[in-house]
């Protein structure tokens, strides 16, 4: 579903990323590893088109992505659960689930969609009126997965969901994440620091370091993994 | 007493020009956090095209005086909102990436061009403009006054107000400019496309100023290729006293710029200030805030939880 290819991507005169390749299968959860600054945010940065790339190749569906406007890319289905989850602070719960579907139009879809969020995460339900800005971290990440939820994507990429959130919290949303992977197919491609949980939950791993892709394998293979173990389990 | 009364009048209608003004600069800087000081000269423009429509358009209405005042000031509106996309998209635009300052110098390049430009079109020396609406004061509530100007700029401005709020506060389009201005990088990863966004906003502050203009000439009955420089400072004043980037904070502040100038003015010999410092007013407003509440009257503060 997302295939990416030899993908370079620098700020500036820095080299962020030397030329990694994963590929994400329909269905499937898929998760990045990797230590700070290894990479991962900037590899779904330039798979959401908001940073340019210098080479390789990102295919969505078949279809080459690279470069395009962020707008256009979501348009196709591929959602980005921004790091530090980006809500809008100022707006109410409810009119930042609205802007999730703010390239819809079929209003009976939002509707039923809101319905199912709403029912995920029964604490955004609670505090519809209420300023995003005034949640939880926790309840925060809900209201950002269940943001990019709304625009009804073909795939969802979540940069570090567990970050800085009460451990009970964190187990709810990943709870919630393997529920949409499994009653609605929606693929997933999880960003993680916390490398136990992403690999208990998801079906096939990548690890990256310094920009680059170490080794890769399925996910109950690399939770055996002397290196992986040693390295980010803390074995 | 009654004196007071009229002052405050006459102060809340330069006020609401004031206010119309001033939206359009908290607006821009919403969503690009960037202060046009070429909004003042779109202003400019307004006035002219109003002055020009109204020539134009005069010998077609004999009687409806009121019918031709509404399409001088939507005309104008138009021209202006066309001419605010097109500095946006032709100066603006390109320097998006650049330094905020490469883009605040480039503004400053703008408004010159636009005043040298009119200058050579319309020549320096001011022209007389038409009293949209004919008829004297209207004899009001206790004594008050306020002439058929006052009234029209009364009722088109809060008119025009809650039209804004109602596009920024209820349609798609509003909510996408809320988006942005609070976070560009996610409004983006919603789908909103920025640069329609940004085009939008432009627009929408100029036309909104140009409405200002087609009032302040009507009551000043003057026009002039510099007219837009005074009233564009003081309102950007008028947008930092409200907080810059808060709608009802432009409005606030206009509303209340108007009304101390206004009666800074009236009462000059009380007060003891030479009319003559009215412009100074504002400024002297502007280092204050400055001062003390450099967030503005209605400014936020909010930081978004890391
Ligand atoms: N805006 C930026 N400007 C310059 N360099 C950047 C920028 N963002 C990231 N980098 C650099 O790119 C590299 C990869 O960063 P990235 O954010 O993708 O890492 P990450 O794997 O997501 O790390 P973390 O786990 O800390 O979020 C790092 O060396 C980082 O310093
Ligand atoms: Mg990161």
């Amino acid at each position: 579903m997302l295939e990416i290819s030899n993908l370079t991507v620098g700020y500036g005169s820095i080299t962020a990323l030397h030329g990694i390749s994963l590929n994400v299968e329909r269905g499937s959860i898929v998760t990045l590893i990797g230590a700070n600054g290894a990479g991962k945010s900037t590899t779904l940065r330039a798979a959401s088109g908001l940073l340019k790339i210098r080479s390789g190749n990102i295919g969505f569906e078949g279809k080459q992505i690279a470069n395009l406007p962020a707008h256009e890319i979501v348009a196709m289905g591929l959602a980005h659960v921004p790091e530090g989850r980006m809500i809008f602070s100022n707006l109410s719960v409810m009119e930042n689930l609205r802007m999730g579907a703010y390239l819809r139009r079929d209003a009976d879809g939002v509707r039923r969609d809101l319905d199912f969020v709403l029912q995920t995460f029964p604490r955004l339900s609670e505090r519809e009126k209420q300023f995003a800005g005034t949640l939880s971290g926790g309840e925060q990440q809900m209201l950002a997965i269940g943001r990019a939820l709304m625009s009804r994507p073909k795939c969802l990429m979540l940069d570090e969901p567990s970050l800085g959130i009460a451990p009970l919290l964190v187990k709810t949303i990943f709870e919630k994440i393997v529920e949409v992977n499994r009653d609605l197919g929606l693929t997933v491609l999880l960003v993680e620091q916390n490398a136990n949980l992403a690999l208990e939950i998801s079906h096939y791993g990548y690890v990256l370091e310094t920009g680059a892709v170490l080794f890769h394998d399925r996910s109950e293979r690399l939770k055996l993994d002397p290196r992986v173990r040693e390295a980010y389990l803390g074995a | 007493m009654n004196e007071l009364l009229q002052q405050i009048l006459n102060g809340l209608s330069l006020g609401a020009i004031y206010a119309l003004i001033a939206l359009g600069y908290t607006m821009v800087y919403g969503v690009l956090r960037f202060i046009n000081f070429a909004h003042g000269d779109v202003f400019m423009v307004g006035a002219f095209s109003g002055l020009y429509l109204f020539r134009w358009l005069k010998p077609f209405f004999d009687g409806g005086r009121w019918l031709l005042a509404a399409l001088v000031l939507l005309g104008a509106m138009l021209i202006s909102a066309t001419l605010g996309v097109l500095v946006e998209w032709l100066a603006y635009r390109p320097l998006r990436e650049k330094p905020r300052l490469t883009v605040l110098i480039t503004a400053i390049g703008v408004s010159l061009l636009l005043e040298y430009s009119a200058q050579l079109l319309f020549g320096a020396a001011p022209r007389g403009f038409p009293s949209l609406v004919e008829g004297g004061a209207i004899g009001g509530i206790g004594g008050l006054h306020a002439s058929n100007v006052q009234v029209l700029v009364f009722l088109v401005s809060g008119a025009l107000l809650f039209a804004l709020r109602f596009i920024v506060m209820r349609t798609r389009i509003g909510l996408a400019m809320r988006a942005l201005s609070l976070n560009p990088t996610a409004a983006a990863l919603m789908g909103v496309n920025i640069s329609v966004v940004i085009s939008f906003t432009f627009g929408l502050g100029s036309a909104l100023a140009a409405a200002g203009a087609i009032f302040y000439a009507s009551l000043y009955q003057a026009i002039d290729p510099f007219m837009g420089v005074l009233p564009g400072l003081k309102a950007f004043v008028a947008a930092v006293l409200g907080g810059i980037g808060s709608l009802p904070g432009a409005a606030l502040g206009g509303v209340i710029l108007g009304v101390v100038e206004t009666l800074v003015v009236g009462y000059s010999k009380e007060l003891g200030i030479p009319p003559g410092y009215r412009d100074a007013v504002a400024f002297v407003i502007l280092i204050l805030i400055l001062l003390f509440k450099p967030s503005g009257l209605l400014g936020k503060n909010h930081r978004e939880k890391v």
